[in-house]
């Protein structure tokens, strides 16, 4: 029996046909033959362009083919995709709700306990609890960090119907609470949290997804055991206190006095599953949700502090992802079986496919996240009615920590994982209607080597906003007058080792880092506690990678990418993707403009490196160092690097 | 899709041709009713269409066998490419493979079938996979080495992931994916771990496919 791409039955002539459609494009690929414009003319391109997706062998020929299909008109198929059509803007934009503190009482099962409590849980027959390692000293030992915490929460990880949009089927997500993202949390700085995660995901995963799970905290200052590392997985039926101190870096180290440095403050967290081997599989189920915190400056009252808008009215934070859905069924599907990098053709803000945000004329602070899970998002503001002109916002973080000041920018580009917050001034808008709109045309999962921006109106729209709401009293600053934030800590010092990190693809195709290859079990090299460390990422490889540190902010002193070039550039030019075209800052220069900032999200465009230097301060243990395009992640590219008293001098580790 | 809305969707792209065509453009197409969709599929069954054609192959025995029905169907498995003649990463991969079936064996309470399906079904013919097996000192039952038609091998090797989206890297076959995809079919749960990795690591990875303390596989809707 042989199956065509949606799995129908089709006699073997009819496979043999597609089989060789298949050999045929890879004839053109070998060719050179590999633009829209080559294939059209050969009349080997339909109208929808849709040669693999009408012809093509399987779902696998989409993505064995570099920068082939159209990844910009989304309704005719993209990397492997070919959903059915959608209507935008149907649905108004989710905002999730704040996640509300409970009494210690109320949790469900046993107290808290500082060890992992292994009693078996007579309904479960397996420990309450999956954690393995107790929370670290001084958690319970410091009057900033008592335990039980103060404030208490109790999630849960569940399946759920959810609708993505009105032309689809509800979809069976994997949720925290029952929402996907999941619910926000609103935390202030020196207060440390206690998250009773449950697992009550179920075995029937719909086809993907693994029921076992661990939650990371995304730029937590988190100790290990909290921090959601790959292999500290939990079944079904446990759960697992994490424990968030929330403190400011240095507060047990170089800032003692202080409680900590005020300028590692922290702002837009996102959480996330990062199951070891799977994280892929369950982020695109739907484990993601917002983590924000506050502190004296950033207050979330626009009348203090550093009187940015107030949340949650004027403060929203946005989950940016694209993904697939089945044409026949039309649910929700994941390409099991790629390695490269998945492409969706259907975008998505807060879980709904192009909804509406209706807002106020008056200023917002939008936090931006990009969930993934393997696409580059170049975002701009874009009036259809003028859409050549450019529409300037600020930029008032680079991953969610605020910038020195507020620098403007006609576009923020995010790799997985990297956040921004903005601020728009939706004045000047007032009465219009405008779209979030990204530009970045990009060809396949891997991310590059070719892929370009396109011009205003004909990228894909992400997100209506109608500013068609009542004036609202403005209190927030106006960015334009640059307010000073935090100042940025000094890394000038040197560092106690340098390593290199080199991000490859070799050893028969499996992803390494210096050449070897993932174990949970091996830490690579171990980090002195306290100490600063400067580490040099290259990519030898033409594909892109989002490297992402756990536990530290760093600062990239050299290497930072800009934004990405124009669609009139060299299609085989790397430097489209790289960063000839700097908005603030360059591969070979020091950093500067949005760039001067504290990261945890580095993106390698092709061929680049990239120099970062940072302090792992106050905590002890395991962490990891990886791939954020959450397929390159999951076929291991990530290592294991502990942090400990004493340190190795690994430079090439 | 009917066929009326399908000319209107080529009527819309023809004058869009090929720089303008905006999906996700406001007021684009809109269906004047929501469409219907096929009942959803349990997740085997939408893996098993997706990805698993029932193509024969032919075991190092020389006995004829189908793809789903007789190697995937009911099964934890482990899956990799190999070729007779191989001198790269195939021997490092086939002696892991070795020492984690030890492991597994030792420590699961589960059958774990291997495939290895060669690369080179034009020169790995049964008796060639014989003498690799003989010669590797295989001894398992549960590891079958597989030939079969060279497209429809090449084939599954575009299916289950294993090709290399640069074609010059492709054609190289020294230059093969050393990945190993490990599944447990009832549940639809499939991952994958690089062959030349530790073998306890390896053994580790695979059993993230099976249930811990379970005797028998849990039904998909379990």
């Amino acid at each position: 029996m042989y199956f065509n791409k949606n799995g129908e039955k089709v006699s073997r002539a009819r496979w043999k046909e597609m089989y060789n459609a298949f050999k045929n494009r890879q004839e053109l690929v070998k060719a050179g033959l590999t633009s829209r414009r080559d294939l059209m003319k050969m009349g080997l391109l339909t109208g929808a362009g849709m040669l693999i997706a009408k012809n093509g062998l399987s779902t696998r020929a989409w993505a064995d083919t570099w920068g082939g299909g159209s990844c910009r008109t989304g309704t005719s198929g993209c990397g492997n995709c070919a959903s059915p059509t959608t209507r935008p803007w149907m649905m108004n934009m989710p905002i999730p709700t704040v996640k509300q503190p409970i009494a210690l009482s109320a949790l469900t099962g046993p107290a808290p306990t500082i060890a992992p409590n292994n009693a078996i849980n007579p309904a479960t027959g397996i420990a309450y609890e999956g954690r393995t390692r107790a929370h670290q000293s001084p958690i319970g030992s410091n009057g900033n960090l008592p335990f039980p915490a103060a404030t208490v929460y109790q999630v849960n990880q569940q399946v759920a119907n959810v609708s993505m949009s009105l032309d689809l089927p509800m979809q069976r997500l994997w949720t925290f609470d029952g929402m996907s993202p999941g619910p926000t949390y609103a935390s202030h700085c020196g207060t440390p949290i206690l998250i009773r995660n449950y697992n009550n995901l179920p075995a029937d995963n719909g086809g993907f997804g693994i029921n076992s799970v661990s939650t990371h905290l995304h730029n937590g200052h988190t100790p290990s055991e909290s921090d959601g590392f790959p292999c500290d997985y939990f079944a079904s039926g446990q759960y697992y206190d994490q424990y968030y101190p929330n403190q400011l870096a240095g507060f047990l180290s170089d800032h003692v006095s202080t409680n900590g440095d005020i300028n590692e403050s922290l702002s837009t967290l996102w959480y996330h599953d990062h199951r070891e081997g799977f994280t892929s599989q369950n982020v695109y189920k739907g484990l993601v949700g917002h983590y924000i915190l506050f502190n004296q400056y950033d207050t979330g009252d626009e009348t203090t502090g550093f009187r940015l808008p107030s949340f949650p009215n004027y403060d929203i934070p946005m989950m940016f992802a694209d993904r697939c859905f089945d044409a026949t069924t039309g649910d929700l599907v994941f390409d099991t079986f790629n390695t490269d990098g998945i492409l969706g053709d259907k975008f998505l803000v807060n879980g709904v496919i192009q909804p509406v945000l209706h807002v106020s004329p008056r200023r917002y602070r939008l936090r931006w996240v990009n969930t993934g899970p393997s696409r580059f998002l170049q975002i701009y503001i874009t009036d259809l009615a003028n859409p050549t002109a450019s529409n300037p916002f600020y930029q008032i973080s680079n991953d969610g920590n605020l910038l020195p000041k507020p620098v403007q920018v006609p576009a923020v580009a995010l790799g997985v994982a990297e956040r921004s917050d903005v601020i728009i001034d939706f004045s000047q808008y007032a009465g219009k209607t405008i779209y979030l709109e990204n530009r970045l045309n990009q060809p396949n999962g891997q991310g590059g080597p070719t892929g370009s921006v396109v011009g205003g109106g004909q990228g894909f729209l992400m997100l209506k906003i109608v500013v068609d709401q009542p004036t609202a009293v403005d209190n927030s600053v106006d960015p334009a007058t640059l307010p000073s934030y935090y100042t940025l800590p000094s890394v000038s010092a040197s560092p106690r080792v340098t390593r290199t990190f080199d991000f490859n693809q070799d050893r028969n195709g499996q992803w390494t880092i210096n050449g070897k290859l993932f174990s949970c079990n091996t830490a690579r090299f171990t980090v002195q506690q306290n100490s600063l460390e400067q580490w040099n990422l290259s990519n030898g490889w033409n594909w892109s990678h989002p490297i992402h540190v756990h536990m530290e902010e760093h600062q990239i002193i050299k290497g930072a990418p800009g934004l990405y070039g124009s669609s009139s550039d060299d299609s085989s030019n790397y430097s489209r993707w790289g960063s000839e075209y700097c908005w603030s800052g360059c591969s070979t220069s020091t950093s500067s403009g949005v760039n001067l900032s504290r990261k945890d999200t580095v993106r390698l465009v092709p061929r680049a490196s990239a120099n970062i230097k940072m302090r792992f301060r106050d905590w002890q243990g395991r962490y990891v160092m990886h791939c954020h395009n959450v397929i390159h992640e999951d076929h291991s590219m990530m290592l294991r690097f502990d942090v400990a008293t004493t340190g190795d001098t690994n430079s090439n580790p | 899709m009917s066929e009326l809305s399908r000319r209107k969707l080529f009527a819309g792209l023809a004058v869009a041709p090929l720089a303008g065509a905006l999906v996700a453009r406001a007021d684009d197409s809109h269906p004047t009713a929501p469409p219907t969709f096929a009942p959803r599929l349990s997740g085997r069954e939408l893996m098993r269409r997706r990805y698993f054609p029932n193509v024969e192959l032919i075991t190092h025995h020389g006995q004829k066998v189908k793809l789903y029905d007789d190697l995937l169907k009911d099964k934890i498995l482990v899956l990799n490419l190999m070729y007779a003649d191989c001198q790269g990463v195939c021997p490092t991969i086939t002696e892991n493979l070795k020492r984690v079936q030890k492991i597994l064996k030792e420590e699961i309470n589960h059958e774990v079938f291997i495939y290895s399906m060669t690369l080179k079904p034009e020169e790995d013919d049964p008796a060639k996979l014989r003498e690799y097996v003989k010669m590797h000192g295989i001894k398992d039952k549960n590891w079958t080495f597989l030939t079969g038609k060279p497209d429809e091998v090449d084939m599954l090797r575009h299916t289950l992931g294993f090709a290399d989206p640069n074609p010059e890297v492709d054609k190289d076959k020294s230059k093969h994916s050393g990945m190993l995809r490990y599944g447990n079919e009832p549940m639809a749960l499939w991952g994958t771990c690089q062959g030349s990795g530790e073998p306890d690591w390896i053994a580790q990875e695979i059993g993230f496919a099976i249930p811990r303390g379970l005797k028998k596989h849990p039904g998909v809707n379990e």
